[in-house]
């Protein structure tokens, strides 16, 4: 890192709520970004919880009225599209910024600025697509947002579907960008590839996926765009446009974005499953072989989704295959874990009961994701509940257990306090019983023949009884995320103190330092000497990494507004072009459009043009902060 | 002995500075003369059709490919990422656009 800029000091804040505000509204660092990730994520996770009970009471019993028609449906348009975009995605990139850049030695990512853009620009998406709510209603298309139904029957709401999306994809295209950078470019010295945490390798090609995916969601949504706002036709068949295309495109970026946010997952698994079994990852190497295999596969088999549109036999052929092939590397992955588990030193805490239950449950996904993968069954259980139960396994049994578990590994690591095991172990249960209960009898429902997307059905079908048991899961499941509420309120007042290597038995970098870590990382970049670079210093006799570098200034870069106010201008653009749709308001409001996307320009101007030198953190300044935690 | 150390990594230098600018020139060359000819099959009468098409198709795949390694410097070491990335992105790319010439479903 180059220190020949000028060298700055941090301006002094004083204190107050506003300086609180400013300081977090302009922050660049990671390990703070992380934590926005995480409230923004769980602000909408709880909203598409919310929903997801609603959905849950309204098929409690047949013939219910308490949520039906337009409603329901938009209720669940918005309940699949916050939980995949707003409350996985963010929570993914949480863990992310918390650990990457501990995990390969380095001090931040490689475009902090970018990396803080990235935030807003999810949060004010998130934030655009609720507004539907208060503006005239949600988007009420199913989260695929079929055509030609959302590009010309449905109202108002669908323009929040694909503005907010277009501005939270935004963000998480950048995210992912910088993320690929700062993995080839800022690993410590002797950090080979090789060498990666699987939890890197994991969001290494995650990222790599979101690269190669997101674009085509861009284009989609572009192009629903101007079908709904500026009378195209891409997808209206009247005029010469042709509808399938979208459901092409979508599931070009839908399939990949499964295994986007699975994964960083399976990342996590990994580490947590080796660190509380005190043995080393079995078959390393082949982890990360099928964790490539699967990222390169991912984008063979979308037509999986679209087994009864009629693309004839040979397609359907070809792409069940590819589907099928899969199962292979994700076989090799969950034998790899089972395997380091065998004959290790196991401790059940929350995390690795979370990581242990994500095995079976995961592999119930699978068996059914294959199950899926035969065209011919698949005119069967297509658009019925069997669908639903699938992808919630893999999705929630799958991603959401993966999540809980980092959660709780790495939480002391993030706030420096432990959560609370009694609690986090009731939590556990909780969802883990909600989970299987909610979910596994709408196998039977949807084989039964109970489609997906209806609001209600009728006595005497037979689904009474299911629905009622999967209604009740899904309040267990709620009180499960209550209690992780109140375990991190706890966590917060009374929660035990972390040290750095918080659960005593850590094997990578990040827990080599303090909890939670000092602002530049690591006083002296480490030399890494193997996999497990922290395990075998400490198996050589010592407490910390060898340094590869001695103490010196550290180089930081400073915090900037710019970001948030590029997220706002985009916002304020995104409305405009919302209301344009509206017949008396078109002109003004194609006005305030123009003016965010120019007042978005003037920022990028503002930060091309004002030089940022960053500041130093002294030498003195570092030894002072090192002493303090040791 | 310094001096002339320096002064033969000079030389080195010139010479493979040398070699570069030749590599440009030739493939400058190569370039227009694969454009010559795309423009000349398809003016010239008698040349049947497809194989038109698959010759100046095929002439485009060798320009892009000069492009990339002697002007956008993929040859070069320590261009692995690039070279990596910039062919996942284009095999995505064909799968997508041969899926939309061959399987999208029109009724
Ligand atoms: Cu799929």
């Amino acid at each position: 890192m180059s220190v020949n800029a000028h060298s700055l000091s941090q301006p002094k804040q004083n204190s107050g709520f506003f300086s609180w505000l400013w300081e977090w509204l302009s922050t660049v660092d990671h390990k703070k970004i992380a934590i926005l990730y995480l409230f923004g994520g769980g602000l909408f996770f709880l909203i598409g919880g919310i929903e997801a009970m609603l959905i849950r009471i309204q098929l409690a019993v047949p013939e219910n009225t308490f949520l039906v028609g337009h409603n329901y449906n938009e209720v669940i348009t918005m309940h699949g599209t916050t939980m995949i975009f707003l409350a996985a995605m963010p929570f993914i990139f949480a863990l992310m910024n918390a650990v990457i850049p501990l995990q390969i030695g380095a001090r931040d990512v490689a475009f902090p600025f970018v990396n803080a853009l990235g935030f807003w620009l999810f949060f004010m998406g998130g934030i655009i697509l609720n507004l539907s709510w208060f503006l005239g209603g949600a988007p009420a298309g199913g989260w695929t947002a079929y055509a030609p139904l959302s590009s010309e029957f449905l109202g108002n709401g669908m323009d929040f579907y694909v503005l907010g999306l277009q501005v939270a994809g935004a963000g998480t295209l950048m995210g992912a960008i910088n993320f690929l950078v700062t993995i080839v470019n800022m690993r410590a010295p002797g950090m080979t590839f090789m060498r990666l945490p699987l939890f890197t390798w994991t969001v290494f090609i995650t990222a790599v996926l979101i690269l190669f995916a997101f674009p085509a969601l861009t284009v989609g949504l572009f192009l629903i765009f101007f079908d709904r706002l500026f009378d195209a036709n891409f997808f209206n068949e009247a005029n010469g446009g042709n509808s399938i295309i979208w459901e092409h495109i979508f599931w070009i970026f839908g399939h990949p974005e499964v295994y986007i946010l699975i994964l960083p997952a399976f990342g996590v698994i990994s580490e947590v499953i080796a660190t509380f079994s005190k043995k080393r990852l079995f078959g390393y190497s082949s982890m990360v072989f099928a964790t490539i295999l699967i990222g390169f596969l991912a984008f063979m088999v979308w037509v999986h989704h679209m087994f009864t549109v009629g693309l004839g036999p040979s397609a359907n052929t070809i792409f069940a295959i590819a589907t099928m092939a899969i199962a292979v590397p994700t076989g090799i992955k969950i034998f790899n874990w089972i395997f380091t588990l065998w004959g290790g030193q196991i401790t059940f805490n929350t995390a690795n009961l979370y990581a242990v239950g994500f095995i079976p449950t995961f592999v119930m996904g699978g068996v059914t994701g294959v199950m899926l993968a035969v065209p011919t069954a698949d005119f069967q259980y297509h658009d019925s509940y069997f669908v639903v139960a699938h992808f919630h396994y893999v999705i929630v049994g799958g991603l959401i257990f993966g999540l809980f578990s980092g959660f709780y590994y790495w939480w002391p690591k993030m706030f420096g306090r432990h959560l609370n095991e009694t609690l986090g172990k009731i939590n556990f249960w909780l969802f883990f019983i909600g989970f299987h209960l909610t979910f596994f009898f709408q196998h039977f429902l949807g084989l039964m023949g109970m489609p997906r997307r209806y609001f209600t059905y009728l006595k005497g079908e037979g689904f009474d009884a299911f629905n009622m048991v999967s209604t009740i899961g899904a309040f267990l499941m709620f009180f499960a995320v209550i209690v992780m509420l109140i375990n991190i309120a706890y966590s917060a007042v009374k929660g035990e103190k972390a040290k750095g290597d918080a659960w005593e038995q850590g094997r990578t970098l990040e827990w080599s330092i303090a909890s939670p870590p000092p602002e530049y990382n690591f006083a002296q970049t480490p030399l890494v000497k193997g996999i497990d670079a922290f395990w075998k210093e400490k198996m050589d006799g010592k407490d910390k990494m060898t340094a590869a570098e001695p103490v010196g200034d550290i180089h930081m870069p400073s915090s900037s507004i710019v970001p948030f106010l590029m997220s706002i201008s985009l916002t304020i653009a995104s409305l405009g072009f919302i209301f344009s749709a509206h017949d008396g308001v078109r002109k003004p409001a194609l006005f305030v459009a123009g003016a965010g996307v120019v007042l978005f320009f003037l920022c990028m101007l503002a930060r091309s043009i004002k030089d940022d030198p960053g500041f130093h953190i002294h030498k003195e300044e570092v030894i002072e902060t090192e002493k303090g935690v040791r | 002995m310094a001096t002339k150390q320096s002064e033969t990594t000079m030389y080195i230098q010139k010479q493979q500075r040398k070699r570069e600018m030749q590599h440009y020139l030739v493939s400058f060359g190569l370039m227009i003369i694969f454009t010559l000819l795309a423009f000349g099959t398809v003016m010239i009468d008698g040349i049947p059709k497809h194989f038109t098409s698959f010759f100046i198709v095929t002439l485009a795949i060798v320009q892009v490919l000069f492009q990339l390694y002697y002007f956008m410097h993929l040859k070069d070491k320590d261009h692995g990422f690039p070279t990596l990335f910039i062919f996942s992105g284009a095999l995505v790319a064909f799968i997508t656009v041969l899926t939309f010439v061959s399987i999208v479903w029109i009724s």
